[in-house]
């Protein structure tokens, strides 16, 4: 049981966050907590790919020429994993970007019915025509 | 000139997106002619690219001039060509209709609506262009984001519909990044081609089926396919006229393509079908999908509405295609995927005009009267309802044709079974329609006292090219498949 759960505890933690995040989105009726559900999810995953580009004792991949001589010869092994960072920093601008529309579409929800539960919405849609 | 062409197809609108607001200042009707440029610019160059590939072979692009696997590249093979071309030319068709319908829904909204359009088909082409799988989330998220803007600027209700396409189709997009994640830690790489030739190695780690399956599972929101459709119906209907005619014919497909992409290309054929039976998974939803969609499509009473649960039946018809996982049922799939733009393409267009000149799309306030205002448009939805049901020579039949072959070759007359029901509940709503568009008149007044006043050009137009269209793809069909379709599957599908 103890080596199940060791070197992994990064990726445990963020596994309950995803399932807090789907929770959030699949119970929630506020829409603003179905948004905040959403956004966990998002940052759960971005967590998921950082946390895979660690690797014991290694540096930030900057190459130091400056360094002791005998050091010239580049070891991979030395430096994190710099692609997950990058490719994350995508992700997360997509992720700001996804939330900026949504609080639009929020704003304009509110702005016509006056609400933002999901119950009361269906109510009030339900007395409209189609 | 040639060598830039898989660049210069997403990269083209781009610009043009770029350029809209700019000239939207200085003078705010040069915006529609922009983009209407720009998409026709665009489906030049993307046929361009067909022809050169259908002559040369595969084309590929590295961007900044980095090697594949490390530099991002984008690949023009038969079915990104084709794919590209497709979406560009529909779209340019649409185009020239949108702007009525713009101007009567969506009054003083030219620049952003068509700031807006050019964005999300600049994400389309990118999606079907790249050859890295990061690469291709951030296009499908570009693609989404302007989607979302699109459908929320319709009627009252459009706003929620929207947040709701916007909570699935963003959870969806990232169950993709984390299955991508999945694969990124199994192989090292991000690169289509790369991965792969990688993956063979690593087929028994459970890895590899998790990470499939949740990328599978958000290409599947996106494309619609059931049970996680939930989202489209609502959002067609909410949606702009302008928008669903743009969106519908165009935006489930590139969701298909990536499903194709993903299925065919990176996973490949014995990995799919044999070691973790994913394709059969897609094959049987994709057939409850056909049924479930077509079905509640006669419950409909609105015309809009009915298409979109239509729409869930016909991607459902493409996922079939794939999922069937043999080479005929594959052009089935990807000659479906060109006659339902068309199709769905017209029947929205139609739909448009009617809102325009009715005031309405009910199907209960349908009847002779409205035949007699708008006899080309109806004209138009009757061709364009009979190649949905399948009746030669319309396009629809041949691709049903294909796709019923590739069910025999693998000898599931099940799947047969399905397609023949299927067409004859198409033909139950899009008669519903026909008889009352044709045969009856309910009010007293005569009809020869209604006076025909016919859509205005600019869309009456693009309804009867792609009704053309329809036919043209139907008789000469032999041509497409023979000349691209053929190029398309790979050995070993």
């Amino acid at each position: 049981m103890a080596e199940f759960w060791d070197g992994g505890y990064a990726y445990y933690a963020t596994a309950l966050l995803l399932v807090i995040g789907l929770y959030a989105i699949l119970v929630k009726r506020n829409l603003v907590k179905k948004l905040i559900g959403l956004n966990i999810v998002q940052a759960a995953i971005i967590l998921m790919w950082v946390a895979s580009a660690t690797r014991p004792d290694a540096t930030v991949p900057v190459l130091d020429t400056h360094g002791e001589q005998g050091k010239q010869v580049v070891d991979a092994t030395d430096y994190l994993n710099p692609l997950p960072h990058t490719l994350m920093l995508t992700a997360i601008v997509v992720g700001v970007a996804t939330t900026g529309v949504a609080f639009a579409l929020l704003i304009s929800i509110y702005r016509r019915y006056g609400t933002l539960d999901e119950a009361e919405l269906l109510e009030q849609m339900r007395g409209e025509p189609q | 000139m040639t060598p830039h062409l898989p660049l210069l197809i997403p990269l083209v609108l781009l610009v043009a997106a770029l350029l809209a607001p700019l000239v939207g200042i200085v003078r705010y009707t040069w915006v529609y002619r922009l983009a209407l440029v720009a998409v026709a610019v665009d489906a030049g160059v993307a046929l361009w690219g067909l022809a050169e590939v259908v002559d040369g072979g595969t084309m590929t692009y590295r961007l900044a001039g980095w090697q594949p696997p490390i530099g991002i590249e984008f690949v023009l093979d038969p079915l990104s060509a084709f794919f590209s071309a497709v979406i560009a030319t529909v779209a340019l068709i649409v185009m020239v209709g949108a702007r009525a319908m713009v101007v009567e829904e969506l009054p003083r909204k030219e620049v952003p609506f068509f700031t807006t359009v050019l964005l999300m088909l600049a994400g389309f082409q990118g999606i079907v262009l790249t050859g890295d799988l990061f690469n291709l989330f951030v296009f499908l998220e570009i693609a989404a984001l302007a989607g979302y803007a699109l459908v929320a600027v319709g009627e009252r209700a459009s706003p929620l519909a929207a947040f709701r396409y916007l909570l699935v189709g963003a959870t969806g997009a990232s169950l993709y990044l984390l299955g991508l994640w999945f694969i990124y830690n199994l192989t090292g790489s991000l690169n289509m081609r790369d991965v792969a030739a990688i993956l063979p190695g690593s087929w028994d780690n459970p890895a590899l089926a998790i990470g499939l399956s949740l990328m599978i599972v958000g290409i599947g929101v996106k494309m619609a396919l059931f049970p996680l459709h939930g989202w489209l119906p609502d959002a067609y209907t909410q949606a702009p006229s302008a928008t669903t005619a743009l969106m519908a014919p165009i935006g489930t497909k590139v969701g298909a393509y990536v499903l194709i992409r993903l299925l065919v290309f990176v996973f490949g054929g014995p990995l799919v079908t044999d070691e973790l039976p994913v394709a059969d998974v897609v094959m049987w939803l994709s057939a409850i999908g056909i049924i479930y969609g077509s079905i509640l499509a006669i419950a409909q009473r609105e015309l809009k509405r009915m298409l979109a649960y239509s729409s869930v039946a016909q991607v459902g018809y493409i996922g079939l295609g794939i999922g069937l996982a043999n080479p005929v049922a594959l052009i089935g799939a990807v000659l479906h995927v060109v006659n339902h733009a068309v199709m769905k393409g017209a029947l929205f267009l139609v739909a448009g005009t009617m809102r325009a000149r009715l005031g309405h799309s009910d199907i209960g306030r349908i009847d002779a009267a409205v035949t007699r205002k708008l006899p080309w448009t109806m004209a138009a939805f009757t061709v364009a309802a009979l190649s949905m049901i399948g009746i030669p020579p319309t396009a629809g039949f041949f691709s049903k044709w294909y796709l019923t072959s590739g069910a025999v070759d693998r000898g599931l007359w099940i799947m047969v079974v399905v397609i023949m029901v299927s067409s004859l509940l198409n033909a139950v709503y899009f008669f519903r329609v026909l008889e009352r568009g044709y045969l009856r008149h309910d009010d007293d007044e005569s009809l020869d006292a209604v006076v025909r006043d016919e859509a205005p050009p600019a869309m009456l137009a693009p309804t009867i090219v792609l009704a053309v269209g329809i036919l043209a793809l139907g008789v000469f069909n032999a041509v497409l498949v023979n000349g691209v379709l053929d190029l398309i599957p790979p050995a070993g599908w």
